[in-house]
């Protein structure tokens, strides 16, 4: 089976390429790449005025199963992900039962691979039951084939065990994901603690319960000397402790997503719960920060936080109401409606934290379009306006914070190890 | 000077004073003005809202609020239907919208509702097509109650703009010192919040508001001043001092007062906690309104009841057209 795209600005970060090129795709591996290749393909599609790039890789994303097959499946996932241009997603491990033991890792990998559309890789959770208490096995769970651990939802509380759990990771080789959150500060906040919570007389969560733990987990990767990832970051004082950990050499990553440079507590106004995301919606100040974050590359990279809940887990009054918004099928979009236009991050570097830069957090080797790579690869309308429609969503759940709203950038067909997975 | 109004009522809903413009609240005050006068009638009843249905739809135990909007819409003529829900079952039981829903197939035509969460109103308002009044969401707005404050307050001194009003009490949880914010500030009033640090919500002088933690401070210029139920049972009291402590720092007594402005107006929204935020001498003394609000809640009520009925009885022209 071959396939060949023909004509399409090719944008490779990995190999510094920018240019109208063609790819040839054969036994779901690129095979060549070159002006004019002229090749038998038993499909070919013309990708002129078009953006060919890797497939994003978002390493953060909730598929819900095992547990909650109500709000999202690895099936219905991953049609997402595939809508989005997502080739690769990691999934969380705050699952029912959490991921935190070989038998579920191994449930886990076979409904992988009986029904997942694109790449599924798997985040362990560092304790037991995500419950703080017990570190997992996690050399053991890596040989089952994790290749990250988090607590994802929760933070390691007690700064002894977070300790141990990085020494354990550095020991293993594994990333640990950090959910940097203060419970003790956030407590039984809504929204960003300020002015919007005051007028809305709902419960602040405040800056300090993020970016406390943010410098925390910090000082522990420090200690530790484990590669340590600082998940959706949201507000500036989070950016800036980043930033002078990275000038000073230890060894931190950072993502951010797209509802945090483009939406604002000003947003919520009006009660929608969709906007209602944990870390909050913050400040505009704060917006400015995370797109400086981006731009000066203390931010590696974009992940959407997929967060799927059901309309009755939304629908509802707002402080009983789910936190979290979907994300797969409009983060790219997202980005390249608020960073492109506006100069905040070239296609390379923008295409390079969807891309590239999780693949090497990850260590995975994805994210490029060399020869003999997997042939995962987004094709892209860089400047088709669409309004993003609830009934158009194909995730299980229809919780968007974006709905409503006109989005420039759309994807055109998503290629998922040599197989058209999604077609606009 | 004979000005007529053309009135522009459009809002469906009453949610809060925020989404107001003062046009709005002018209008709903003059209103309350005309109501009034028949409250003092013998015969004190007005076919406005003759064949419409009023469901008061309260998930928090209140008598005032509840009994003051059955009263105004019997007044209006209005059938007027009750159902407390216990907050408690809540969880369990049927969702808001879907109870919404239920009265609104039920063909009744305004929803009063009085919900423990914030938002709970504007929710309902989004889901259902009749009219819904917000009767106190959670800690965000209770509109009807800041109507009454300034219809009283403009009653007693004739106007708003320029008055010095200051709000005392635990005004981070209060959804009525809310929406006497914004509808004070509106008309140009210069509104000052008075409490402990702990209970002044963060960045509260951005709804344009002069901050004090010092009580003879928040009383020296006053006009007038709003004195809220202090709710010293709830959970988020717990980091706080005693009730003896809170009296004798911010209680309001005849002492305090003669510091004040001689005609200092005394408003409380009730119920009153005679010797926790309020001293008795105060609560029935010579600057006291209290009863007065209650009586001029009444008529702002059936100012909002008629309104958010016209509003929809205007939507739905085109359908009876015979």
């Amino acid at each position: 089976m071959k396939l060949l795209i023909k004509n399409g600005r090719v944008i490779d970060p990995a190999n510094k390429i920018d240019d109208n090129l063609d790819i040839l795709i054969e036994g779901g591996k690129i095979s060549k790449t070159g002006k004019s290749v002229d090749a038998k393909a038993e499909t070919v599609i013309d990708a002129s005025g078009k953006i060919v790039m890797p497939g994003i890789i978002d390493m953060h994303v909730h598929l819900r199963e095992p547990g909650r097959e109500d709000k999202e499946t690895v099936f219905s996932g991953t049609m997402a992900a595939a809508k989005g241009g997502v080739t690769s997603v990691l999934c969380m491990p705050n699952t029912l039962p959490s991921l935190d033991s070989a038998e579920i890792i191994n449930t886990m990998k076979a409904i992988i691979k009986n029904t997942a559309n694109v790449d599924v890789f798997i985040c362990g959770a560092i304790t037991i039951k995500r419950q703080g208490k017990e570190l997992v096995n996690i050399g053991g769970l890596k040989k089952d084939g994790i290749i990250a651990i988090s607590d994802d939802g929760a933070s390691v509380d007690s700064d002894e065990l977070m300790l141990k759990a990085l020494k354990e990771a550095k020991k293993e080789k594994i990333l640990v994901i950090c959910h940097s959150e203060d419970k003790a500060l956030s407590g039984k906040g809504l929204v960003n603690r300020g002015f919007t919570s005051t007028r809305l007389g709902l419960r602040g969560i405040s800056k300090e319960s993020e970016y406390k733990r943010v410098g925390r987990d910090i000082k522990l990767a420090e200690e530790s000397g484990a590669a340590a990832h600082i998940a959706h970051v949201s507000c500036a004082e989070s950016v800036e402790i980043i930033r002078k950990a990275k000038k000073k050499g230890i060894k931190v990553t950072a993502e951010t997503a797209p509802h945090y440079f483009s939406l604002s507590e000003g947003d919520l106004l009006d009660y929608n719960t969709n906007m209602k995301i944990n870390p909050p919606l913050r400040a505009k100040d704060d917006i400015l920060a995370i797109k400086q974050g981006l731009k000066d590359g203390t931010i590696d990279i974009i992940a959407s936080d997929h967060a799927p809940h059901t309309e009755n887990e939304k629908e509802i009054e707002f402080e009983h109401a789910e936190f979290g918004t979907i994300g797969l099928e409009t983060e790219l979009a997202v980005s390249i409606t608020e960073l492109i236009g506006s100069g905040i991050l070239t296609w390379q570097e923008l295409i390079r934290k969807m891309s590239l830069n999780p693949a090497m957090v990850l260590g995975i080797d994805k994210g490029t379009l060399g020869v003999n790579k997997d042939a995962d690869i987004a094709i892209v309308s860089p400047d088709k306006e669409w309004i993003v429609d609830k009934a158009g969503l194909v995730s299980k759940s229809k919780n968007s914070a974006f709905i409503g709203r006109k989005l420039k950038g759309a994807v055109e067909c998503t290629i998922y190890r040599g197989k058209v997975v999604y077609k606009a | 000077m004979t000005k007529k109004k053309t009135a522009k009522w459009v809002h469906k809903d009453l949610l809060g004073l925020e989404y107001l413009s003062k046009e709005d609240i002018e209008l709903l005050l003059d209103t309350a003005g005309s109501f009034r006068e028949i409250l003092d009638r013998k015969i004190k009843k007005v076919p406005a809202l003759r064949g419409k249905t009023v469901v008061n739809l309260f998930y928090e135990p209140s008598t005032r609020t509840r009994v003051s909007f059955e009263v105004a819409a019997k007044r209006l003529s209005a059938d007027v239907i009750n159902i407390a829900v216990e907050s408690s079952s809540v969880k369990k039981g049927e969702t808001l919208n879907d109870t919404g829903r239920n009265i609104e197939a039920l063909k009744a035509d305004i929803i009063v509702v009085r919900h423990n969460c914030s938002g709970a109103a504007a929710m309902l308002g989004r889901n259902v097509d009749i009219s819904v009044i917000n009767a106190g969401d959670g800690w965000h707005e209770h509109p009807t109650q800041g109507l009454l404050d300034m219809f009283t307050l403009r009653k007693k001194l004739g106007k708003l703009e320029g008055l010095n009003v200051s709000i005392v009490g635990d005004i981070a949880h209060s959804r009525v010192a809310r929406s006497n914010i914004w509808g004070l500030t509106k008309f140009g009033a210069k509104v000052t919040v008075c409490a402990p640090k702990l209970l002044i919500p963060p960045e509260i002088d951005k709804m344009g508001v002069r901050v004090t933690n010092n009580i003879d401070e928040a009383l020296a210029e006053a006009d007038a001043i709003n004195v809220l139920r202090m709710q010293f049972e709830r959970d988020d009291m717990k980091a706080f001092p005693t009730q003896l402590e809170y009296f004798k720092n911010f209680g309001i007594t005849e002492d305090r007062l003669k510091k004040a402005k001689k005609d200092i107006i005394v408003m409380h929204p009730g119920p009153i906690n005679r010797g926790v935020e309020i001293s008795s001498q105060v609560a029935d003394g010579a600057n006291s309104v209290i009863l007065e609000q209650v009586t001029n809640g009444i008529a702002v009520r059936m100012a909002v009841l008629f309104w958010v009925s016209q509003a929809r009885d205007k939507d739905k022209k085109d359908e009876i057209t015979h």
